[in-house]
Parts: structure tokens; sequence; C-alpha cells
């Protein structure tokens, strides 16, 4: 079924024309070239646009933030992207930024504003939360309705930033069975990709990280795993696939849950 | 009088090993980078009272935290004891403050003898808890002979050292009922009371002696205890305090930011720098030894009590990878240790051709980290592992290029692609094909 079609105009179209959006939508690397990520970019200006959002991309223009570069220790590199970077941003005069990445959240809400970048960045869960205490997304409840979910913290949001609440809301919003696996919010696991670990094999162990957490979330009972991160939603699915559950098992990122419940 | 005499020997050498100890202590910190942390005081004050003072962050696990709160507790107030052992033993006088506070004399030495009786317990309990019950994390790989060792020194001693208050105050009680001189009356002691029977068939003397002995055996063992501390885990009880104040207050996501690569990277993108003043040049990008830190993580070293929460949470570490955010923390004493020692005796210090990266810490430990912040989170004194991990990559990254080879294609596709993966830039926004209007 071909998707349905919205505009999603770039910072420099609307430049031409004169107009600021009221927040840049920042994609991300994964949001951008990760297939299975791009469907939640997609979801996620499907939302923006029927909640009448006036938001732009960056289109060709936007960069990697640094992050994994910087984690990894290339300090170099992670200032040359950053610097970069907030050169586009303050040439547009940005604002506020969303973004459904807590990396790149992470690195524009707290690392550019002492290299010069300073904005208002929100992560796409507490944006959510936002347009649905608002009443600007109308959820078509009964899909959910009882549906067991389990919510993966990722650590770049939570213990990072402290950003436990707003995912949970956005799921209970979709009036589903909310459950928690034993070790979330401040404990939370992490999946294991984390800390430019995404970009390289793990060391060796006697498990990765990502199946012993994704045991943690099968013993939950929930048929949907929800994530708020592009590397996790890799890791979650590898790991599902992993225990060969595919076909009992989802694992969706919260802009997706949505969308749908949207209809 | 020769008594006081040798009270006064006994009290000044500990202050000499302990005042030693410190100094040697203060300026293996200060090997570190003088980095300035002076800002919002207010809020480090709030860290330091409920997180080190208060114990918040203990309370995540009730079950260890009731039983350190115990030993807190008799730590704190015991101390008030120690004093009155102190002045007696200078001035030669025997309970001085007896006479002063009267009946409610008789109320704070029921109140210590309860606090003995209960750090006691916990005491007991700890060990078991260790030894016997062999929690995991007191017996991960790097909880080697010494550390298992010196966790049982400590419970020992404080066991020890609260059976000669008892044993002191039972026959106290007992030459208080003989009416011998100096024995100020103290009213019943509840807890000494049930062993006082035990010394009843001692004739005086043999009760002065005891009631002597364990007076000695107390304070000489609170002192020797004390020089030990600082040789020890146990420095926590003293820099858990300082180091809750010097810690992050930033979110923890946020990484240090190095002012030096900044402006050099101003001037290869042809911008203006950033700063007025250029800030001074490391001898080194990212750290190679304990001096290429800064002196809040060597402080933070000493401020470990490998109790192990950060290992015991760290998902490298739970899936078997080499990685333990506790032992970074030792092999980090560990090594501020060698230098210190070899720096007292003019020794070689830094240049004895070991270093923390390679001689303590391994390259496969630090490459595991997800930073994902959980040992951070864990740590009941605010203590950071990832920081000198992230510092250790950082030294690997720039000076070395020894990075796993995966990375040095990741940091390529960066510099080439602008992502982490190899796509064409002019791809990103391939996206949107499917949906654009």
């Amino acid at each position: 079924m071909p998707e349905a079609q919205f505009p999603v105009p770039t910072m420099a179209e609307l430049k031409a024309k004169s107009e600021t959006p009221e927040v840049l939508f920042w994609v991300g690397c994964a949001g951008s070239f990760d297939d299975r990520y791009k469907r939640v970019t997609r979801a996620f200006v499907r939302i923006l646009n029927a909640a009448k959002i006036r938001f732009a991309v960056l289109g060709t223009e936007e960069t990697c933030t640094g992050d994994p570069a910087r984690r990894a220790g290339n300090e170099f590199l992670f200032q040359m992207q950053a610097l970069n970077n907030i050169q586009v941003l303050n040439g547009y005069g940005v604002n506020k930024i969303v973004t459904a990445c807590p990396h790149c959240f992470n690195t524009l809400k707290n690392e550019y504003p002492e290299l010069g970048g300073k904005y208002e960045v929100v992560h796409h869960s507490t944006f959510l939360q936002q347009l649905i205490a608002a009443g600007r997304i109308k959820i078509e409840g009964g899909s959910f309705r009882g549906k067991k979910i389990t919510y993966h913290d990722s650590c770049y949001l939570g213990r990072a930033n402290n950003i436990y609440e707003a995912p949970r809301s956005v799921l209970e919003a979709l009036d589903s069975d909310l459950v928690e696996m034993k070790r979330c919010r401040t404990t939370g696991l992490c999946c294991g990709a984390g800390g430019a670990q995404m970009f390289k094999e793990p060391e060796k162990g006697k498990k990765d990280v990502n199946v012993e957490r994704t045991e943690e979330a099968l013993a939950t009972g929930a048929t949907t795993i929800a994530v708020a991160c592009p590397f996790c939603m890799t890791m979650m699915s590898d790991g599902i696939k992993h225990k060969n559950r595919e076909s009992d098992i989802v694992v969706r990122d919260l802009a997706e849950l949505i969308a749908e419940a949207q209809g | 009088m020769i008594q006081q005499i040798l009270f006064l020997i006994t009290l000044g050498t500990a202050i000499y090993f302990i005042r030693n100890r410190i100094m040697r202590i203060r300026s293996t910190i200060k090997l570190g980078k003088a980095i300035v942390i002076n800002d919002r005081s207010d809020e480090r004050l709030r860290n330091l009272l409920l997180v080190a003072f208060g114990q918040k962050k203990m309370f995540k696990r009730p079950v260890p935290a009731i039983l350190h709160f115990f030993i807190y507790a008799g730590f704190l107030i015991i101390n008030i004891e120690v004093l009155e052992f102190v002045i007696d033993g200078i001035v030669g006088t025997h309970r001085i403050f007896a006479p002063y506070l009267g009946t409610f004399y008789n109320v704070l030495m029921n109140g210590f003898e309860f606090l003995a009786v209960t750090v006691m317990l916990a005491c007991v309990i700890m060990l078991v808890r260790r030894n016997l019950l062999k929690i995991k994390r007191f017996w991960s790989a790097e909880m080697t002979l010494w550390p298992r060792l010196d966790a049982n020194i400590i419970l020992i001693t404080e066991i020890v050292l609260m059976m000669a208050i008892l044993t002191m105050n039972a026959s106290d009680q007992l030459l208080q009922q003989r009416s011998v001189e100096h024995y100020t009356g103290t009213g019943p002691l509840l807890f000494s009371g049930v062993i006082a029977p035990v010394l009843m068939d001692l004739d005086t003397s043999a009760l002065i002696g005891v009631e002597r002995a364990a007076w000695w055996f107390h304070i000489v063992g609170i002192l020797a205890f004390a020089v030990y501390i600082t040789y020890s885990k146990h420095l926590h009880i003293f820099l858990a305090f300082p180091n809750t104040y010097f810690a992050k207050l930033e979110p923890k996501g946020h990484m240090e930011n190095m002012p030096v690569v900044t402006n050099e990277v101003r001037m290869m993108l042809g911008m203006a720098a950033g700063s007025s003043e250029p800030p001074p040049t490391p001898g080194r990008f990212g750290a190679k030894d304990i001096n290429d830190l800064s002196w809040n993580h060597l402080l933070a070293a000493y401020s470990c009590t490998e109790c192990g929460r950060c290992t015991s949470e760290c998902p490298a570490n739970i899936t078997g990878k080499k990685l333990s955010p506790r032992k970074i923390m030792m092999d980090t004493r560990d090594r501020m240790e060698e230098v210190g020692a070899s720096l007292a005796k003019n020794g070689s210090g830094l240049n004895d051709g070991k270093s923390l990266l390679g001689s303590y810490i391994t390259k496969e430990e630090i490459n595991a980290c997800t930073s994902c912040n959980a040992c951070f989170e864990a740590c009941p004194v605010m203590i950071n592992p990832m920081e000198i991990i992230l510092e250790l990559r950082r030294y690997i990254a720039m000076e070395e290029s020894g990075s796993p080879v995966a990375w040095n294609s990741m940091f390529q596709n960066i510099e080439t692609n602008f992502a982490p993966w190899k796509f064409s830039p002019a791809d990103r926004f391939n996206w949107a094909n499917e949906i654009k209007k």
C-alpha cells in the first residue's frame, strides 16, 4: 500500500519563502538511512502533519551530530561535526529542535551549548506527550486496549536525561496494558548499543547485551516492545530474531504506535 | 600519671602516622589535572547532605542500606564517647562527662550501648553475606585476596571494638557497685549489664585490670583503625563527603568538553577562535595515566569502598565482558598509591615505565563500555567510572589511533559521508521520497 502523501518542507525551502517553522525535526542518521527507522521517521512526519505542526527538516544539509565519534574517543571529529552543524543551525536561526534519536537529543541538548549552539531541544517522546496533552493528536482508542506493551528505557533518555515518564504516558494514552521489566527506569538495562557499540562487534563475553535485555522483555509476557531510540530498535529487533519470536512479538517506536492509533 | 604519658605517646604516634598518610593522599590526588570546581555550591551542598550524610542512594537496596545505616549511625554517635576517652586519657580523669550530664549521661551511655550492639549485629550479618552467602558482587574477578581481606578486617575490627566497649562498661558497673574510688556512677547500663555476671567472680583488682585493659584496647584499637583506614577502602567514611560535593551536576549524558580541541578545530575550519584566551595545551589528549585525569577523578578513586553496585549493574559485566567499573576505580587507586609511594622515596614516580592504561586497564575492558551510566547511577557516593573510561578512549583514539578497526571505519564514514554508515550524503533525504507531496 503506498503511504499517504504529506509535505516535508526543508529549511532551505522555507527560507526561500521567508518563512520560519515552529520546530526543526532533526531526523538523525538512523532515521535517514536505516530502513527500519525510516518508517519511524515517516510515522513521526505523519503525526506532525496531522497535528498541524509547522515543521521543517534540514534534508541533505543535516549531518551526524558527532555523538558516536565522541563516545569512541575521537573528540576532533566530534567537534568538526558539531561546529559545522551549529553553523548551519545558527544560520537558519533555529530555536527549537525535535528529534526521535536520544543520542542526537543528548548531544544537541547537552553538548552543543558550550560550542555555541543553544536551542530548545525536545525528544519526540516528550513532544508526543505534549501533543496528546494539548489535544492536538486524536487517538482512536480500541486497537491497543488491554494489549500488553513493555517499554524499554533508552539510556540516553532515561539516566542520561531523566526522561522516564513522557514515553510511558504516551503509551498509557493508547489505553494499553503497560507492563514493566524487572530492570526499568533508573535501573533499566542498556540494549547494548550505546557508547558507539552500535558500530562494532561486542567484546568477548558469555552473552550479548541485547539478548539479555530481550529475555527480560519477553519475561513480561508483552507482545509489543516499545522503544524510543533507533539503536534500541535495532538491538531489540535483533534480540527477538535471535529468540525466534518474530511471529508473535513486535518492536515498535512510540511514533509508530501513535501513528497506528490515529488510524 | 604513667597512663597519661603512655596515652599521650600513643595518641601522638597515631596522629603522626595519620598526618603522614593525609599528606600523601593529598599530594597523590594533586597529581591530577588542576581543574576548578566552584560553581553551584548550593546544589553541591544538597548532594553532600542528601547523598553522603543522608545516605539517600544507599536505600535503593534496602537490606544492605539498613545494615550500613546501623554502622554509620554508630560511627557518628559513638565518636562522642571517643572524645570522652581522649580527654580522660590526657587529663587522667574517668568519665569526665558524667558529672556534667547527670542522669542524661545514663541515657547517653545506654544509647551508645544500643548502637554498639546494633553495629555488632550488622557487622556479623555483613560477614555472613560476604563469606557464607557469597553475594556475587563481593566475589567478582577484581575481588582478589586483599580486597576481600580488607573488607573482613574492617568488619571484624568493628565487632571487636564494640565488644571492648561493652566489656569495659560491664566491669565498670561492677566496680561502681563495689564503690571503688574513681568509678563514677553511670546508672544501670542495660546491654553491658547482661554480660556483667560473667565478671562477677573476679576480685576488685582483677576487675580494675579488665576495665583498664578494655579501655586501652578500645582507644588503641580505634587509633590503630584510624591509621589502617587510610590504607583501606574504608577511607570512604571521610571522602564520601567531598566526593559527593564535587560530583558531576550536569545531566549524566553530558560529556566533558575539550576546549583545546575546539580552538584547533575552529582554526581548521577558518572560524575565529571562540574564547578570548587560548586554553593551555594539554600534555596529552585524553588520559593514559593518572596525571592526565582531573583531581576529582582521583579523589573518587580514594572514595570508592568497592561495594560493587556499579559492576553489578554494568551491562557489559553482566554479560561476561571483562569490563568492571569497580575495577576501573580500584586500578586508578592502586596506580595512585604506586606512584605516590615511589615519589615519596624520590623514585621515578610516573616515569616508571608503567601507566594506568596498559599496565592496569586494558583496551578490551574500556572498549566494552556502552556509556549507559548505570555505574554512575548505582554508586552510593556518586563516583563516575565512565568519565575515566571515556578519557582513556580519547587517548587511544587521538594519540594512538588505536581504536577498534570498526570504529576507525565509522570515523572515516563520518568524515567522508557525514554519517557513521557508508551512505552517500546525497541520499540522506531519500526517506521522504515515498511520502513527499
